[in-house]
């Protein structure tokens, strides 16, 4: 009996002595679990948790006011309306990007991507730059638009809609073409062979298998395309109510000193990050499987 | 002898619609306008540019964007494989969330963090008040710089490290442990040099990021030449002189750095393809 014990105690001992070889221990564990809490929340929650703090610090009437400005309004409605030109762009370019890269095997598929990807690595300043550089009333271009039609392109409406469609160019594209590849060209075929034409097979076979990534990209474009400020800041010319989007009417607020406003302002677009983060993780949570494997982010 | 032939035949039809229609969007919306700036800085002669080039004020403004981006980028490798790690190897209530947040700084319009993290780091903010008593001063220096540059890249490095870690094959630590390697021995010998590549990737990312990045930065920079004004904001001061030229060399400069910093980042997937297979 005495030897049970011992052997019972034994057995205790060895299991509270074993630990995996692949793992750290409790300790570690948890210093690294609350560091990375620590970090997270002090670099990228406390920003956030401000916008709110100091849109609300005058009050909620205070808060609600900034809204029946009429500069908000205007800005709120630009903004939507930017959004809602260009991201459809962006979406029948990447549609038609990803069909033409991934459905067919042509020489410099790689280059092309590479090419597409290219506004990514290009600094939104610089974005702007290129359209005043082509475009401006003093380019060959925007002059003889200017003279013979009246169309400013420049410090107006369309270089806010353009300077967005570049910043948001590869999203779709980039969500559609490592999941299309990874698709196949059979459906497709077999869809052809059996007689449906491209638009039938298209509509059919391709898009149903591709609309959760499709949804995807679209959500990330369209936060980006209504939060982008450094190129629509260097094409809007800024002109109160004509030309200014919701992050260019939070910097102006914020260089009057109106500080609630700003951040009033601000707290809406912060509220849709918020959103696009949670359809986002949705998304990779319910539909792992239809979307591209390893893409996220960006 | 094999003929050439630019693309293999295929019975799917809609080719030549939509290459063409890639083609000419691609090249409407992204390359000619590229190439403009390179042909407006030619527009300058070479005294002009180099004089634009070798300014004061241009030399400072290179200095602190390459500089803060470098700070910033390595500081993002050490706490992005931190925070990639604990996100792939352990479980913790409220991990999901965690994972989500990481992504904010993509979703966040750059001006909003812009003015939030201002509001902070100012001297009577909630971090910046903190220091103030002590003679830190964080927004309006080179600090706050780094500060919103760590921000904006921070997901690329978890991003690039995470796909990597959940594809590691635990056996290969076993076998490591197995062999009688102590725990960091493992990580440091075994794991690192396989994350490597994508530790390179992620930093290069967070670098370009940070070295085109606008929004985030001017409001916390405070602007002040010389000392606290970022190459992107020079660009725009040049605009806002109608000094188009100046601009345009400036941003080639910019360009031309981001081209190269892509063209690496290329290198190091073509070069962990072969070392590794298909990672």
């Amino acid at each position: 009996m005495s030897d049970a014990i011992l052997h019972a105690g034994n057995t205790i001992d060895h299991e509270r002595d074993f630990r995996s070889p692949v793992t750290e221990s409790l300790a570690v564990r948890a210093v690294l679990i609350s560091l990375t809490f620590v970090l997270l929340a002090l670099f990228l929650v406390l920003p956030l948790v401000s916008v709110f703090a100091e849109a609300l610090r005058m009050g909620f009437g205070q808060y609600l006011a900034t809204f029946s400005n009429a500069d908000a309004r205007a800005a709120i409605w630009l903004t939507l309306l930017v959004a809602a030109i260009a991201v459809p762009c962006n979406l029948v370019f990447g549609v038609a990007a990803a069909w033409a890269i991934a459905k067919y095997r042509f020489r410099g598929r790689a280059f092309l991507i590479s090419l597409i990807d290219l506004p990514f690595s290009v600094s939104p300043v610089v974005a702007g730059l290129v359209y005043i550089l082509l475009l401006g009333s003093n380019s060959v271009i925007g002059g003889f638009l200017l003279e013979n039609f009246n169309v400013r392109i420049i410090f107006a409406v369309p270089g806010v809609v353009l300077a967005t469609i570049f910043v948001t160019f590869p999203f779709i594209a980039r969500e559609l073409i490592p999941l299309m590849q990874e698709q196949g060209t059979s459906e497709e075929e077999a869809s052809i062979s059996l007689g449906a034409n491209g638009w039938q097979t298209f509509w059919y076979v391709t898009l149903p298998n591709v609309k959760w990534a499709l949804l995807y990209g679209v959500l990330l474009c369209n936060a980006r395309a209504m939060g982008e400020f450094g190129a629509v800041s260097v094409l809007s010319g800024k002109l109160r109510g004509e030309t200014v989007t919701m992050p260019l009417q939070v910097e102006l607020f914020y260089n009057e000193y109106a500080a609630v406003a700003a951040f009033s302002l601000a707290s809406v677009l912060a509220g849709l990050a918020l959103v696009t983060l949670v359809i986002k993780s949705w998304l990779e949570w319910r539909y792992a499987d239809q979307l591209a494997s390893g893409v996220r982010g960006h | 002898m094999a003929q050439f032939r630019f693309r293999e035949p295929s019975i799917i039809p809609g080719f030549r619609v939509t290459f063409g229609f890639t083609l000419f969007w691609l090249f409407l919306i992204v390359i000619i306008p590229i190439l403009g700036i390179y042909y407006r800085t030619f527009e300058l002669d070479w005294a002009g540019f180099t004089s634009i080039v070798t300014g004061q004020r241009f030399l400072a403004a290179l200095r602190l964007s390459f500089g803060a981006s470098l700070l910033a980028a390595m500081f993002n490798v050490v706490i992005g494989v931190l925070i990639a790690w604990v996100l792939v190897r352990y479980t913790f209530p409220g991990r999901r969330i965690v994972d989500a947040i990481v992504d904010l700084p993509f979703a966040l319009p750059t001006a909003v963090a812009g003015i939030a993290l201002t509001a902070i780091y100012a001297p009577n903010g909630w971090v910046g008040s903190l220091f103030a008593p002590h003679g830190i001063r964080i927004a309006y220096t080179p600090i706050g710089i780094w500060i919103a540059l760590v921000f904006i890249g921070l997901p690329f490095v978890v991003r690039s490290v995470q796909p990597v870690l959940e594809d590691f094959s635990t056996e290969i630590e076993e076998a490591s442990a197995t062999l009688g390697a102590s725990r960091l021995r493992t990580i440091v010998g075994v794991m690192l040099p396989t994350l490597l590549p994508a530790i390179l990737t992620g930093f290069a990312l967070a670098f370009a990021r940070a070295v085109g990045e606008y929004g985030s930065v001017i409001f916390i920079a405070g602007n002040i030449p010389r000392q606290t004004e970022i190459l992107p904001l020079l660009i725009v001061f040049r605009l806002e002189e109608f000094n188009y030229a100046g601009a345009a060399a400036i941003a080639a400069v910019m360009l031309t750095v981001s081209f190269l910093i892509l063209l690496a980042i290329n290198l190091i997937q073509s070069w962990t393809y072969r070392r590794f297979g298909n990672v």
